[in-house]
Order: structure tokens, then sequence, then C-alpha cells
């Protein structure tokens, strides 16, 4: 392990992005920051900008008009940058898989690392995944 | 100097994407405008290609906040359109669901509010009492958000009588700490100054932007579909409608503090009602639905979520159309944000609890000049003959 990724590994900087989501796994996400749960004490902080950004917490499934954006969004964050697909949208598309706004889930846009699937993932879910995705960095 | 400032499309402050832009003069906003359609799924779309039962699922995931009031909006439109009438436990399940999850919005607004105006202690409150709703929910549903509970005909599951004492133990266990956040809120000075006289929507502009739910409430306008049209257990149970005069962010935190402490009113008095018609039948069973159409809605968190379904008595609805309370509500910015100052504009923004992903539409954009296009009347009409030709020609044509 170089300096870089353990410094990583013990202050991880997540960027929440959502494209087309019911907003389940947004709330999800945010109540992981909430006293209950409270995703800090793994050093992992929500950050305002992706340019700041080590891990991009990604929801819903991608829209025709959200899939450049979200491309450029991931172009823009800082490598080493992981992309973690939290719900069944985001990891498949799911419900709405067949609409005609669709454009693919996450993997078809940006690399992703991470599959964290459920309707919505339980928050206890989303830090097991989170942990389990720290443990991979070597 | 004119400068425009955009908001989003993906900005820390929202947690969904949509733009907002902001033209300034100075400090002072001069006008607003939203651009929608990052979000939109096609849901109504969908909802054609699923049968009547699956759609009940499909509409549940237009929102995951208000993930009980479309189904339960849907179905009022669907047992309107086929003429069905709930079983009375339906109707008390139906607003047990519908009531639990207004407290845990309400709860989770007060706590993005405050996270948006830099108060991040009011956050951690608000969404650390919101945990044992969710447990409840997951108790008596099954899971923390998307309940599955409503079904045409009544309800998907019972509430089993082993259950009404922890939905009991929540309640009384959830009146102390609301009480404290509501005097804590409301006696804070620094609420005080950060959302007294910030965003005021007059009463006679809540009504001309047509303003619903607690956005209307706090302007001073009376109204409540679960009071003016009531379905559900509404009609048999005893509380109140908050409303508030001052229309500015503060009334809206009121209005939203104290419907908290109606909802558990309600829900105490419809647990009740589920120990008299214990073991009754909870659903009808449905067994088509005839041609026709229904409207149905609901009072969700947020305002009035409107539905309609067009049946032509085949297994999946022909037509079905949502209007959703946020779509409402946004048109209202043009009164309530012009004129204040850049910052007080983030919470005024915040202050209709703004659910992108249920109004989401499409916006046609002109790539050139970056003009919305808007279509009349006439051109929609011209637009459905012009597709309905094509289907014809290529029905004939026997491309289809």
């Amino acid at each position: 392990m170089n300096l870089k990724t353990w410094g990583l590994k013990k202050s991880i900087w997540v960027f929440h992005v959502s494209s087309g989501a019911c907003n389940n796994c947004d709330i999800e996400v945010l109540d992981c920051l909430t006293p209950r749960f409270d995703i800090e004490r793994f050093g992992m902080v929500l950050v305002g900008s992706v340019r700041h950004a080590d891990v991009l917490l990604c929801c819903g499934s991608i829209t025709k008009q959200a899939a450049p954006r979200i491309k450029r969004l991931y172009e823009q964050a800082a490598k080493p940058c992981f992309v973690v697909a939290i719900g069944g949208c985001a990891c498949s598309g799911c419900i709405f898989k067949d609409s005609y706004n669709f454009a693919g889930p996450y993997d078809k846009i940006i690399p992703v690392h991470a599959y964290i699937p459920g309707c919505p993932p339980k928050p206890e879910a989303i830090l097991a995944g989170a942990v389990k995705l720290l443990s991979t960095l070597k | 100097m004119k400068t425009v400032i955009p908001i989003g499309p993906f900005h820390p402050l929202q947690e969904e994407p949509e733009l907002f832009s902001l033209t300034l003069d100075g400090e002072t906003v001069t006008d607003v405008d939203v651009r929608l359609g990052y979000n939109h799924r096609g849901i109504e779309k969908i909802a054609e290609t699923k049968t009547w039962d699956q759609d009940t699922f499909l509409i549940e995931r237009i929102c995951g906040i208000c993930s009980t009031s479309h189904p339960i909006a849907y179905c009022n439109a669907v047992e309107d359109c086929a003429g069905i009438e709930i079983p009375e436990r339906a109707k008390y399940i139906r607003s047990i669901v519908g009531e639990l999850e207004r407290l845990h919005s309400h709860l989770l607004w007060l706590g993005l509010a405050g996270h948006f105006i830099g108060y991040n202690t009011l956050f951690m409150w608000g969404w650390k009492w919101r945990e044992p709703i969710l447990d409840l929910f997951e108790q008596i549903t099954g899971n923390r958000n998307h309940y599955a509970m409503i079904k045409i005909g009544g309800a998907r599951r019972d509430i089993k009588n082993e259950d009404i004492p922890s939905i009991r133990k929540c309640l009384s266990g959830l009146v102390p700490p609301l009480e404290m956040i509501t005097k804590a809120a409301l006696d804070d000075p620094v609420l005080h100054a950060r959302l007294k006289g910030v965003g005021i929507l007059k009463k006679e502009d809540a009504i001309k932007y047509c303003a619903v739910g607690p956005t209307a409430r706090a302007s001073g306008v009376a109204i409540d579909v679960r009071k003016d049209e009531p379905h559900a257990a509404y009609g048999m149970v005893k509380w109140n409608v908050i409303t508030q005069e001052a229309g500015d962010v503060f009334a809206k935190a009121v209005v939203r503090l104290l419907e908290c402490f109606e909802s558990v009113k309600i829900v105490q008095q419809c647990v009740d009602g589920l120990e008299k018609t214990k073991g009754a039948e909870f659903c009808k069973e449905v067994e088509n639905i005839p041609p026709g159409e229904g409207i149905g809605h609901y009072e969700a968190p947020r305002g009035e979520t409107f539905h309609y379904v067009r049946s032509d008595g085949a297994n999946r609805p022909v037509r079905h159309k949502i209007r959703a309370p946020t779509y409402v509500n946004l048109p209202s910015f043009k009164a309530s944000c012009i004129g204040q100052t850049i910052s007080d504009v983030a919470i005024t923004l915040a202050s209709i609890d703004p659910c992108y992903c249920c109004t989401e539409r499409v916006a046609v954009i002109d790539p050139k000049t970056r003009a919305k296009k808007h279509i009349t009347g006439e051109e929609l009409v011209r637009l459905s003959q012009e597709k309905t030709r094509k289907i014809r020609d290529g029905l004939l044509k026997g491309s289809i």
C-alpha cells in the first residue's frame, strides 16, 4: 500500500450524485450522515464539490438529459475516483429500464466500482458497501 | 449590472438534479427561472404498459418521500373509475400509513431546512427523531421506505394486532421530542432572524398561483384535501387544519411542525379504529376495471397530489396522468423569491419542500438560442392527430 492509498483509506470524501432517482436512495445516503448511522466515524465526509471527491455515491437511473452531465461530472473528479452505484435503478435500471428517457444504468456511462442493490438499500447496506470498497484498496 | 447565477443541475444545496437560474441586480433577485427534465423517467408512459396492480408499485416509485400518497391517489382514481367502496379496516390502514409518512416527511423537511441555512443541529435532531418512525414502518410494512401497503380495493397487507402496541409506543415516544423540537425551533432567535419575513407569499398570491398544501396553508388559505373531500379514514376522526397568516418561511415551518401533532392525533384514533375492526376484511377482490375514467386525490405532505386514469376495460390503463404538488407550488417562486437577496432565496426555494422527482416534465430546449419551446393546446391536438395518422398508415402498410 502506497502513501496515497493509505491516506485515502483514512479519510474518504464522498459526493452525492442523483440522476432520475425517486429520492429515496438520496434520503438514505443522507441518513447515513445522521446520528443513528454516523458515517463520519469511518472518516467519510459529504463534500459540496465533485473536485474534492474521492467517491461518487450515485443514485437513480440515468435519464437522457442527465447522461452527458454525469459523464462530465465524472471527468471533473480528481482521480483515483471510485463510483458506487446505490439502489436497483443505479445498478440495472430496475422498473424504469423500458422508459423512453432511460439512457442506461451507471456502468454504461461511467466505470462503477461497487454496486449496492436494494429499493432503497438500507443505510446499513450502504455502510457495508462503503466499508467493502475500502477493504479492496491496496 | 445584471448577472445570472445558476443553481444546479448538480449542486450541493439540492439532492436532485434541477437548474434554477437566478437573475440578479446586485444582491437582489429580479427573476427566477427553473429548468426541469433531468429527472424525467416517463412514468406516465410506463404506467400504460403495466397492469393495474403492477402500476401501484411503479407509482410508488415516483417519489421516495411521498411513496404512499401517490398510490393512495392512484387507487382512489381506479376505485372511482370502477365504483369500488373499500372496507373500513382498509381506510384505517391507509390513513395510518399516510399520516406516519407525513410525520417523517415533515421532520425530514425541518432537518433539511436547518441544513440549508447552515444550522446543522436542527438537521441532526430532525433526522434523529425520524428514525423511530422508519423503524415502525419496517416493522409493520417490511420496508423503511416504499411500503407497498396500498392495493386497488383496500390494503395489500393487514396491520397485525401484535403491532398495535408498538405503534402506540412509537407515537407516545415521539410526542415529547416533537414538543421539544417545536419549542426549540420556534423560540430560536437565529431561526427568527433567518426565516421571519423571508420569502413572503401573500394570501392573494397563493390563490393566484394556485398553491397547495403547507405552502398555501402558511399563507392563510385553509386548503386540505383531507378536510375538503374526506376519503380513507379522514372523515371518521377528529383533527384540525393548521393555518398561519404570515406566509413567510417561518410560517411554513410552524405549519409543518404543528401538523405533526395533528398527524399523531389521527394515527392514534385510527389505531383505535383498527382495534374495533379486528379480524375484518381489509381488501376487496377486484376482478376487472370497467371502461371509463376516474380521478383521485390525496393530501401528500407537500400538498394535493392528483391522479387521473382512463380505462378501456383491458387489464391496463389507457392513460394515466399525474399532477404532483410541487409542480403547482413552483410558480409561486415568482411571487416569493423576486425582491429577496440571493442568500435568502436558497431557503425560500426550499420552503415549499420541493420534490422534483414528482414534478418532472420534459422541456424542449433549442440548443442554439437556449430558449424553451412552448406548445399550445392547438399544437398538441395537431401533434396527436399526426401521430394517429402515422399509426394508422403504419397499420395499413403492416409495418407495426
